[in-house]
This record gives C-alpha cells, sequence and structure tokens, in this order.
C-alpha cells in the first residue's frame, strides 16, 4: 500500500489504448458466422483480461465491471457456447469504442456517458442471457451505474501508534477541507474506558468524504506522512443516480456519441445535466488542457543505434582533439578526413535522432478498417479496403496532421467515389468495391494515396460548378487537372445529394489547408467510371531539411533541395513572351513558366539576363516551374524558423533559417510561388 | 559580427543615479532621432546592439528594414525613421538597434527598430508626464503616449505597442487584394 500507483498511470493507459487497438482489429477480422478462430479471440481476450486488470488495480471499477462483462462474452465464444454473430462482433466492437471513452473520462477526470455505457451493458447481459438476472450476475451488480469522480471517500482508520511519530489527524483534516468540502465522520468503536486509554495511543478512525474536484494525488499527498501507519482506502465518490430501467434506443452502430445520439438521450439527461452542469463544465475545462501525454514508444533498436553513433561521435572528437595539440600544416589532410567523418557522424546522429520520432503510418491506418466496416453498412455498400506499407514511417506531428484528411478522403471514396452493387453490376465491375490506401517512401517524401474503382470525378459537373461560380472561365479549355483542382475550392460540392457523411462541400479544402500546413501537397487524378485516385506527399520530417541556396543580387534565398530538379544556362532564343502569361521556356519538348524571381520580390542589383543567370527547375504539387536567379550559393541543411512569430506571414516565403554565417536567409514557398504563377487555382 | 550590446546601466552616471533615486519606476530610455528626443518605457527595452545588415524581405514596406538573427530567433527590423516619415539618413557609427518586446493581441512579438543613437534613461515622476499635444511634432501624436520636458527641451515618449503593432504597421497592405499580398502583381 505504500507503493505510489500514480508512476503507473500513465503506463496503464497507454497500454490500455493499445489493448483496445488489439480489440478492435481482432474483432474486425472476426469471420461472423465461421469457424471459430481460436487465436484471434483470445487475442482479444487476453487484451481485455489485461484491461480489466489494469482498471482493477487503479480503481476505475466502471471499467473493470465493463470489461468483465466483454470477457464473459468473448469466454464464452472462446468455448463455442456461444455462436460468433454479426450482432455479438458488432456490440463487442461498440463495447470497445465505450470503453475507450471510460477510460479517456478516467484519464481526464471526465464524466462518462452513463446511458450509453448502461445501454451497451444491457447489450452484453442480453446476449450473455443473463438480462434478467442482471442485478446478481455481475460484481458490478451493487452499483449498476459507473461511478462519477465527484470527490472521495476516505476510509482513515489509524494504527494506534500513529501520534507516535508526531502526525496529528486535525492538520491533516484541515488540509482535506481546503481541497473541497469535506465532512468527517469518526467512528469511536475502538475507543477503550478510560481507564485503560493511553493517552498518546489512537482509537479512532474516521469516514471523511470529500466534495470537489480534487485529483487523487492531491487526496493521497494529505496521507503521504503517515503510509504505513494506517489503513486507508480512496474511493471515488459516486453519485447516486437511479439506474435507466429502460434503456434507450440503441444508436446505431456508426453513430459516434455526440451526434443523433446526444438528441436522444437529451431530454433523458436534461435534469441531471442542469443541475451538474457548472460542476461539469469546470471539468471539462480543465479536461481539455490536459496535453495527451506526449510520450512516444521508441524500438529498443532506435536507442541502439543512437547511442552507436554518439559513441563514433566521441571517437571522432578525441580524434580531432587530438589533432588540435600540437597542429602543424603537414597533417592538414589528417584533420579534412576528421572533419568529414564529424560531418558524416553529425548527420548520422541528426537522421537517427530524427527517426525516433517516426512512427510507422499504421498508427492512421488503423482505424481505418473500422470506418470502413461501420460506414459501408450504413451506405449499403460492400467495400474491401486494401492496406499496403503500413510500416513505412512518418514523423510523429505529420502522422497527427494527417489522421482526419485521411478520414475525410476515405470517407469521399465511400460515398461518392464507389457506387452501389447495383450499379457495379450494371456497369460490368464487380459488386464489391475497392478502396486502396498505400503508403509509401519515394525520394525523400512520403506518398500516402487514398484511391478507389467507383465512378471517379465528375468532369462534367466540375466544369458546370466551376462555371457557375466564376472559378472558371466560358469558352477556355482547361485541363483535366485544373478541373479536379476545383473539388479543394471551399464551397463547392457536386454531390447530388447531402448526406450525413459528405457532401457539404466544406472539406476538402480543409484536407488540403492541414496537409499543405505540415509541408505537403496533394494531388488528384481520375478516370470515369474507373476511379479516382489521391496521392498526398509528405515531407519525412518537418524541423531540417536539405536547401540549396542561391543568390538574387545582394540576397540570398534558399530552395528546398527536394523541390529542385535541375538547373540549366538557358538560351533567350528559347523563350517566348507569352501575352498575359509571361514567360515561358520551351524545355524538353515542355512549355515551363519562368518566374524571374528578383521581378517578384523587387530586389535591386539582380542579373536581368537570362542568359546570364540560371533558371533552377522546381516542382511542386506537380507542375514544374523555372526559377530566375543570379547563381547558384552551396547547399546546406537548415532548420526551418517561423517568420510569423515576430514577424508575419511573407508571401512566397515559407520560413526562414540562420545561415552558416549568422545570417538569416529566407526559404523559399514552392508551391506558394507556383500557385500565384497559375491563376486558374 | 561587429554587434555590440549595451548594458543599460553602463549608459551614463546619470542614468544609473536616478534609478537608484527613484523607487516609482517609471522609467525610459531615450533615443535620438532626425534631431528630436523619444522615450521608451524601459520594461519593453529587451536590449541594445549596434546596427548590422539584416536580410531584407521581399515586399515588405520600406520600414521594414528586414530580419536579423537574434540568437537563432528570427526578428523584424524596423526603421523609425522611415516609419515616422521622415527623411532617411546613411547609417552611422552611433546608429543602433533598441530590441523591444511588444505586445498585441496575437501574443508578444520581438521587434527591432533602427535608431540614430541611445541617449539616457529618464526618470520622470508621473506628474510630469503631460498629454501629447494635438500638432506641432514629426510624429503622428495617436503613438506619442506622453511629453516629458527636460532641461535640453522635449522628451516624447512613444507607445511602442501601439507604434509597432504589425496589425497596424501593415493596416493599409491588408486592404489589397487578398491575392497573396500582392506577389501577383509583380508577377
Amino acid at each position: 500500500m505504500a507503493i505510489d500507483l500514480a508512476q503507473f498511470i500513465q503506463t496503464f493507459f497507454e497500454e490500455s489504448f493499445e489493448g483496445l487497438d488489439v480489440m478492435e482489429a481482432g474483432l474486425l477480422a472476426l469471420e461472423p458466422d465461421a469457424a471459430v478462430d481460436l487465436e484471434q479471440i483470445n487475442t482479444i481476450f487476453r487484451a481485455a483480461h489485461s484491461i480489466k486488470g489494469g482498471s482493477g488495480t487503479f480503481g476505475f471499477k466502471n471499467v473493470t465491471d465493463f470489461t468483465h462483462l466483454m470477457e464473459t462474452l468473448l469466454d464464452k465464444m472462446r468455448e463455442g457456447r456461444m455462436a460468433i454473430s454479426r450482432a455479438a462482433v458488432n456490440t463487442l466492437l461498440e463495447s470497445v469504442d465505450c470503453l475507450r471513452e471510460m477510460l479517456v473520462a478516467a484519464r481526464e477526470n471526465a464524466q462518462v456517458d452513463d446511458e450509453r455505457v448502461q445501454a451497451l451493458r444491457d447489450r452484453l447481459m442480453q446476449l450473455l442471457e443473463l438480462k434478467q438476472t442482471a442485478p446478481t450476475a455481475t460484481p458490478a451488480s451493487d452499483e449498476p451505474t459507473p461511478p462519477q469522480t465527484l470527490g472521495w471517500c476516505i476510509q482513515f482508520q489509524p494504527y494506534p501508534q500513529m501520534m507516535h511519530s508526531g502526525n496529528d489527524p486535525v492538520r491533516m483534516f484541515r488540509e482535506l477541507a481546503e481541497l473541497g468540502e469535506l465532512t468527517v465522520r469518526p467512528d469511536v468503536a475502538r475507543l477503550p474506558r478510560l481507564a485503560d486509554l493511553q493517552p498518546e495511543d489512537c482509537y479512532l478512525s474516521w469516514e471523511l468524504e470529500l466534495v470537489g474536484l480534487a485529483p487523487h494525488d492531491a487526496v493521497a499527498e494529505v496521507f503521504a506522512w503517515v503510509e504505513g501507519d494506517c489503513e486507508l482506502t480512496l474511493t471515488p465518490l459516486v453519485e447516486a443516480v437511479t439506474p435507466v430501467s429502460a434503456a434507450p434506443p440503441l444508436p446505431s452502430p456508426a453513430v459516434r456519441p455526440g451526434t443523433a445520439e446526444e438528441g436522444q438521450q437529451g431530454e433523458l439527461l436534461l435534469e441531471r445535466r442542469q443541475t451538474e452542469d457548472r460542476r461539469k463544465g469546470d471539468r471539462r475545462a480543465s479536461a481539455v488542457t490536459t496535453p495527451d501525454g506526449g510520450s512516444i514508444r521508441v524500438g529498443i533498436d532506435k536507442v541502439d543505434a543512437v547511442i552507436n553513433l554518439v559513441g563514433e561521435l566521441v571517437t571522432t572528437q578525441s580524434m580531432l582533439s587530438a589533432l588540435g595539440e600540437g597542429f602543424d600544416m603537414s597533417r592538414l589532410d589528417k584533420l579534412h578526413e576528421a572533419l568529414d567523418q564529424l560531418d558524416r557522424n553529425t548527420r548520422d546522429l541528426q537522421e537517427h535522432v530524427m527517426r525516433i520520432r517516426m512512427l510507422p503510418v499504421s498508427s492512421v491506418f488503423s482505424r481505418f478498417p473500422r470506418l470502413v466496416h461501420d460506414m459501408s453498412g450504413k451506405l449499403g455498400k460492400e467495400v474491401d479496403l486494401r492496406i499496403n506499407g503500413e510500416q513505412t514511417e512518418l514523423d510523429k506531428t505529420v502522422i497527427e496532421k494527417i489522421g482526419d484528411p485521411l478520414v475525410h478522403l476515405i470517407r469521399n471514396s465511400l460515398d461518392h467515389g464507389l457506387e452501389p452493387p447495383d450499379e457495379r453490376v450494371r456497369a460490368g465491375k464487380p459488386a464489391t468495391g475497392v478502396i486502396s490506401l498505400d503508403a509509401y517512401h519515394k525520394s525523400g517524401s512520403i506518398f500516402i494515396e487514398v484511391g478507389d474503382d467507383g465512378r471517379g470525378l465528375n468532369r462534367e459537373a466540375l466544369l458546370r460548378k466551376g462555371l457557375d461560380t466564376g472559378l472558371l472561365k466560358a469558352g477556355e479549355d482547361y485541363s483535366d487537372e485544373q478541373i479536379y483542382e476545383l473539388i479543394f475550392h471551399p464551397g463547392l460540392s457536386t454531390a447530388k445529394q447531402i448526406s450525413d457523411v459528405s457532401g457539404r462541400g466544406v472539406g476538402m479544402d480543409v484536407v488540403r489547408r492541414n496537409i499543405q500546413d505540415v509541408g505537403g501537397s496533394i494531388q488528384i487524378t481520375s478516370q470515369p467510371g474507373k476511379g479516382a485516385r489521391i496521392t498526398i506527399c509528405l515531407p519525412l520530417t518537418l524541423a531540417i531539411l536539405d536547401g540549396q541556396l542561391v543568390s538574387i543580387g545582394q540576397d540570398c534565398y534558399i530552395i528546398p533541395l527536394l523541390s529542385v530538379i535541375e538547373s540549366v544556362q538557358i538560351r533567350a532564343d528559347a523563350v517566348n513572351r507569352v501575352a498575359g502569361k509571361g514567360e515561358i521556356l520551351r524545355f524538353r519538348g515542355q512549355p515551363l513558366p519562368i518566374l524571374r524571381l528578383y521581378e517578384l520580390f523587387g530586389t535591386e542589383d539582380a542579373v536581368t539576363d537570362l542568359e546570364k543567370g540560371l533558371l533552377v527547375v522546381v516542382e511542386a504539387d506537380g507542375r514544374q516551374v523555372g526559377l530566375f536567379v543570379d547563381d547558384l550559393e552551396g547547399q546546406q541543411q537548415i532548420s526551418i524558423k517561423s517568420l510569423e512569430k515576430n514577424f508575419r506571414r511573407v508571401s512566397g516565403v515559407a520560413g526562414a533559417t540562420i545561415l552558416g554565417d549568422g545570417r538569416v536567409g529566407l526559404i523559399l514557398d514552392i508551391s506558394g510561388l507556383i500557385r500565384v504563377n497559375n491563376p486558374v487555382l | 559580427m561587429n554587434t555590440k550590446t549595451t548594458d543599460l546601466a553602463t549608459l551614463g552616471p546619470r542614468g544609473l543615479s536616478k534609478r537608484d533615486a527613484t523607487a516609482e519606476g517609471l522609467q525610459y530610455l531615450t533615443f535620438s532621432l532626425a534631431g528630436e528626443e523619444y522615450g521608451i518605457d524601459i520594461l519593453k527595452v529587451q536590449e541594445i546592439r549596434g546596427w548590422a545588415p539584416v536580410t531584407k524581405v521581399p515586399n515588405a514596406p520600406p520600414f521594414v528594414r528586414g530580419v536579423m538573427n537574434l540568437r537563432g530567433a528570427i526578428v523584424p527590423v524596423i526603421d523609425l525613421r522611415l516609419r515616422f516619415g521622415l527623411e532617411t539618413m546613411a547609417y552611422t557609427k552611433t546608429t543602433v538597434v533598441i530590441v523591444v518586446t511588444v505586445q498585441s493581441a496575437s501574443g508578444s512579438r520581438i521587434i527591432g527598430t533602427v535608431v540614430d543613437g541611445v541617449s539616457d534613461v529618464l526618470n520622470p515622476n508621473a506628474a510630469d508626464i503631460q498629454p501629447p499635444p494635438d500638432f506641432g511634432t514629426a510624429v503622428h501624436t495617436e503613438f506619442i503616449s506622453g511629453l516629458v520636458t527636460i532641461e535640453a527641451g522635449m522628451v516624447m515618449l512613444l507607445d511602442v505597442d501601439r507604434l509597432l503593432s504589425v496589425e497596424e504597421m501593415f493596416a493599409l497592405e491588408t486592404v489589397r487584394p487578398a491575392n497573396e499580398h500582392g506577389i501577383a502583381q509583380a508577377a
């Protein structure tokens, strides 16, 4: 009892959430009504069991009870006493969701949606055919409603010698009273007769009730000095709520709380909510500000690699210091060699340290089987989700940012892209549609593709919309690409029907913005009747990039090396002036627009003769443009710094960095420059 | 790099003694600009550096000289003469950059201001600060929070939060069409 559990609680949550993911994946893999896959069920069972054990240790009774029910059900399935029906799997899936919410609530001291929990419990019990005997069948019987931690009930029973060590219960209670509203009930049962009473011993014990939002730690802290001198139990205070006898109608599988469910239960909860509103408001506010742990689990191999590299670095360093002592010019070669080695070590180390932040995209992808499962059922479509390359690694920050855009893209594919089965059959395609999700690594970037074999984008409808909204001009000839780009415009949706899944025309612009926020780009290809494919290109990491330094007049700018295709000297006679569209170079058989950066940036003393400077061909968003600069300088690894922090956004500039000589260099925003150059977008 | 950082306490004996003398804490760093004396609340001043060339920022208004590297942070440098619409002068040995912290709705920013030279630290009594006149100053009076008379003349106390607020400085530009701040015009 003297063990401080608080230090393990974070681990418990992390492991529980991982366990939930395992359960979810396992459940999705269960083939309903097929032969029992024992291994699969065992995996789910084990995950559930560890959550149950952990939550019991940490006193999350509601979680323990709930998991116990799931476990019982799984146990029956395992023993073949129960069929694995679709209904059972769906209920279990919902229970996993519910459990996840309960755990989140427990972590953030927030409110659990009791109605939902109760409804699911009922359903689980129904499946277990325990419904009638429910009150006695589960350990939770006495307390069917999960507790809400409105405070703490503290059983404090000091050993007689507690006061010998100078501890004073009165002082402790005073401290407790500062944490909330305290009710103290002494228990005098152990009090001996006056003649037998030892004045220095403690015979009293207390039952305390602390109403307030004090966290477990704060309460435990008060008793920190008497650990080992008393019996102490801390139980979260449970609000007496009458059990809901008639469970509200069950929400449809795909509906998450906060949507339709909220409405259904709104009335039921209204009364209680009103009284609780203020308290809950406080708690919610605090929950919002609670940061999400922010820890990463790193494979031991990655850490070992870093340690190895640090070892090499230390060797190089001692080599250099040895060289430095009594250095003469004859050893210049050695110095160069050592410096090269230092350079290599630093680069390797940097790369490996960055790799620690890298997570496999499977952490994002893993939620999609569930999403597709739920949504395809709702939309009445048959879908085969094919995931490839989920072990591809990406920076944690990037991973966190691409989750929502990907959900959006997959929903779009499901809802708009794939046709209903009958329509597919009419079009001569298999009734089951395919949505593919691929991640791969190509030339220093990570690509994620979302594709479907549905109807593809409707070019005509988009064109019409574009003309209607004035984004396109009538009579002009637009490429497919330019037209498909329209879907990224806010407020433009061609869906005939607005469903609750998608079609409101908000979203794709947000998707693109989110992707661009992490320095990525997004492209779309589509073939009518054959499907659409959206390709997202993401940088490996956000913090550091290789830059090509270029000079324009007196100034020095940086072009991210990844965008550079090549640098060429050009002949003026290969350049055509196109009215209203600037200069175009015929370059390798393709027209290449030229951007004279000095003009854009208003630089003085720059080279203006096209034949005297250099053209750096860069690519972003699948388009190329030639940036006209005076000359190329060196290449350098640069760490990106914000211009906006103290200044503001500068168009055409993605950020700033400190150059080797201490000056500030501005990093060019290639996709921004290309967009500006192409007025259609 | 020819950057010199001056500790405020070494500015002069007057600065030092006066600082000790008054407990009220109203202190202003005064500097000269085109023959006039101005004061900035000393609590806003982060440091004073000698002028060193900065990196130009494309399409910035003329008074933004560029950005500099302040120990790894990117800090814009603003020429106060140009900000006030005064005539420019070649930078000399006494030209300094006063680095100030500016509070705004969007948080605090660090901004460097180029002035002709740093003069003194002034400790006016609150009673000595007069409201700004409606006219007769080179600077738009909305940026002046008060006037203090000293032996040598007058010191205008500047409201730097207002004067250097990014929103205020670029107010004119946001009116421009929202085509990426005017790059397209050049293109």
